[in-house]
């Protein structure tokens, strides 16, 4: 049995005025560390909500641990975990007292799960009569993380939880979910970090309300179609003009201090590039063939409008 | 149990622990019944006035013992010439000035008839007219006190009773209006407030999201500021007991049952703002304009309703404070028992079931 089960949601607010998640579809397996990647704005929250039973769906149908979302909502409510997207604990609480109020809501104490927490618990111990409105952001993800372990969880939802917190905490979180999963919890996050979703046992990209691909990290970078060039010239903008001018250009973005390309040729295309960029005198070239990122996927993936989109943006 | 228990106890942390709350929470009470009982009465108190007894006989005596004992003047005792007494209503030193000619006493035995001089400063007209209506009370109260002794017949006197307040007090109106008005204010915006921050802040989520049932959420809300709210109650009344001689005449058990209606109706209130809001902010604001206005006008403690145009007068029937008003004003001032304000009791009754029932329908167990 499928820990969660999402079958052609959609959902719109205001009306049907505008269209959240659309005709989404996909499967979370029992103990699986599932991620949901995509930029702000592209849905993950909604569903999320759907799946907490906090939002209703317009069409389609979901299950958490075979409970309706819709029927069975007072279910779902008493066994999974849910750490919504931004932080959500009482700031005028103690770190202690936020941990025993949730404990207590569920129906447990600290002690009842304390090894479910202890790990992550450990950390924050040390600040537990301190009030949650003055901690930094990472000890105030491991404390809602704790809030929302100290049931027991079935499966647990966290909605871009490391949005806002520093690398190093970032890193540490997500060493947790590694720990977390080994428990046998289903873990569904979200995240619009890219470099994170390599992190998950299976990903979901998503943009604008619509899936583009569910796969492994791996999977997802090995059906990437083509060869992947970063280019980088000493004046980058001419360069980036230069390359979109260029015919053999498949696709032509900017990523980080480099450029990257796919070009239409397979073969030969990048020399080809070469000789035409050396006949416009572009200094310091640099190139050399790279294995895509998730980003490239996820750019790659989308509909070919949005990619025009993206890449103005990035100029 | 526990969990509402540990809920309440979240809920007395949170009024706690935010320094705004409690000021508004117990500040504001305190502030209003001072203000409206002392600041905004419109009786005249300890006026400067100047009496010059020409006759320091026993019934001019009787008379400034009489001002003297009535607290709304301070006597200065002189015998000035009339220029000094022009000066010193010149200089705003006195508002009022009495003056016994000579063998007043006298007079009065022999002609029954006798005359006292009084001068008003008339520029503010309203407290002349008060200040003087003082000094005539005075005067016919001693006149009646002849009267008795003697069988002797003087003039008809008008026969002036005034009910319930002979003395024309000003905190029999106002506290009662003030307790109504603090009671609505208070309970109405610190439950919006409070569901409002949970929304705001993300935690309703979390609570949703929890084998907790929403009724619990409310109730867990209510409990508290009903707690806070009667020991609101209780600093409003040793307040007018103990600084504003207000008296309590009838059964402080029935006040406090009565107010306690009161403030679940306002509770209710609160949580229909709370179900229709999304932000403390918003909440604030409709909560304060929603009940601020309305309450201060249609309750009848600063403008009468009987006054009022007939659409008002309609108008005010919808308001929950008018109904605690009376009630209040029958047992605090009247002291008169449940058999008389059943009545108002059950009108402020069903208002409460009503607010209660459709903002328990309208309260969200999702987000949409």
């Amino acid at each position: 049995m499928s820990a969660v089960t999402f079958e052609h949601i959609t959902k719109t607010y205001d009306k049907g005025k505008v269209l959240a998640v659309n005709d989404v579809s996909f499967d979370v397996k029992k103990g699986e560390l599932f991620g949901l990647i995509g930029a702000d704005g592209a849905g993950k929250s909604t569903i999320f909500r759907i799946l907490t039973t906090l939002l209703l769906p317009d069409s389609g149908r979901a299950a958490v641990d075979g409970y309706d979302i819709v029927k069975n909502y007072k279910i779902i409510r008493g066994s999974v975990g849910y750490m919504p997207g931004r932080f959500s604990l009482y700031q005028d609480l103690t770190i202690e007292e936020n941990l025993n109020f949730f404990a207590t809501v569920f129906g447990t104490t600290i002690k009842e799960n304390y090894e479910l927490i202890r790990d992550i618990y450990v950390q924050i111990e040390p600040f537990k009569k301190r009030r949650a409105g003055q901690l930094s952001g990472g000890m105030k993800q491991k404390l809602a993380l704790c809030c929302a372990l100290i049931h027991k969880p079935s499966v647990l939802f966290l909605d871009e939880p490391t949005t806002g917190v520093d690398s190093v905490s970032r890193k540490e979180f997500w060493e947790m979910l590694q720990r977390l999963k080994e428990q046998n919890i289903t873990i569904l996050v979200s995240t619009p970090y890219m470099d994170e979703a390599v992190l998950c046992e299976r990903i979901a990209l998503i943009q604008e309300g619509q899936l583009l691909s569910i796969d492994t990290p791996a999977a997802i970078i090995r059906s990437f179609p083509s060869e992947l060039y970063a280019v980088k010239a000493d004046n980058m903008h001419k360069l980036l003009k230069d390359a979109r001018a260029f015919e053999g250009t498949a696709s032509c973005y900017a990523f980080g201090e480099f450029l990257h390309l796919t070009f239409k040729n397979e073969n030969n295309g990048s020399a080809v590039f070469l000789s035409y960029l050396s006949g416009r005198d572009t200094t310091g070239i640099e190139i050399r063939r790279i294995e895509p990122t998730i980003e490239d996927c996820f750019i790659q993936l989308m509909p070919e409008g949005q990619t025009e989109n993206k890449n103005g943006g990035a100029e | 149990m526990k969990q509402f228990l540990v809920f309440v106890k979240k809920e007395f942390y949170h009024v706690f622990r935010d320094r705004k709350t409690l000021l508004m929470l117990f500040g504001l009470p305190i502030v209003q019944i001072v203000l409206f009982g002392f600041a905004l009465t419109n009786e005249v108190k300890n006026s400067k006035i100047v009496v010059a007894d020409y006759a320091k006989d026993i019934a001019s005596k009787r008379i400034i013992d009489k001002m003297e004992a009535s607290n709304y003047f301070e006597i200065e005792r002189t015998l000035p010439d009339n220029k000094a007494i022009e000066q010193a209503f010149q200089e705003g030193n006195i508002r009022l000035a009495v003056i016994f000619p000579s063998g007043f006493n006298d007079e009065l035995q022999h002609q029954n008839k006798a005359q006292i001089q009084v001068i008003a400063d008339a520029s503010d007209p309203n407290t002349a007219t008060t200040l003087t209506g003082y000094i005539s009370s005075i005067i016919l109260d001693y006149q009646s006190e002849l009267m008795q002794n003697n069988a002797i017949p003087y003039q008809i006197i008008p026969e002036v009773r005034m009910l319930y307040n002979p003395e024309l007090k000003g905190a029999p109106n106002f506290v009662p209006g003030v307790m109504a008005l603090i009671l609505m204010l208070v309970c109405v915006m610190m439950t919006s407030v409070s569901i409002a921050r949970e929304k705001e802040k993300g935690t309703m989520e979390i609570l949703l999201v929890s084998p907790f049932r929403p009724i619990l959420v409310i109730l867990s809300k209510a409990v508290p500021y009903f707690l806070l709210s009667l020991i609101n109650l209780s600093i409003i009344l040793l307040l007018s007991v103990f600084l504003m001689d207000m008296p309590v005449n009838g059964s402080i058990v029935l006040l406090f049952l009565e107010s306690s209606l009161l403030i679940i109706t306002a509770l209710s209130l609160g949580l229909l703002i709370s179900t229709v809001v999304e932000s403390q902010q918003s909440a604030m604001l409709i909560s304060l304009m929603g009940m601020m206005l309305p309450t201060m006008l249609f309750t009848g403690f600063m403008f009468p309703i009987e006054n009022m145009p007939l659409p008002l007068q309609i108008i005010s029937n919808a308001v929950p404070a008018k109904w605690y008003y009376v009630i209040v004003k029958a047992i605090m001032i009247k002291g008169l028992g449940f058999s008389a304000i059943w009545k108002e009791t059950l009108i402020l009754a069903g208002m409460t079931l009503f607010l209660l029932v459709v903002s328990l329908k309208k309260f969200k167990i999702r987000l949409q």
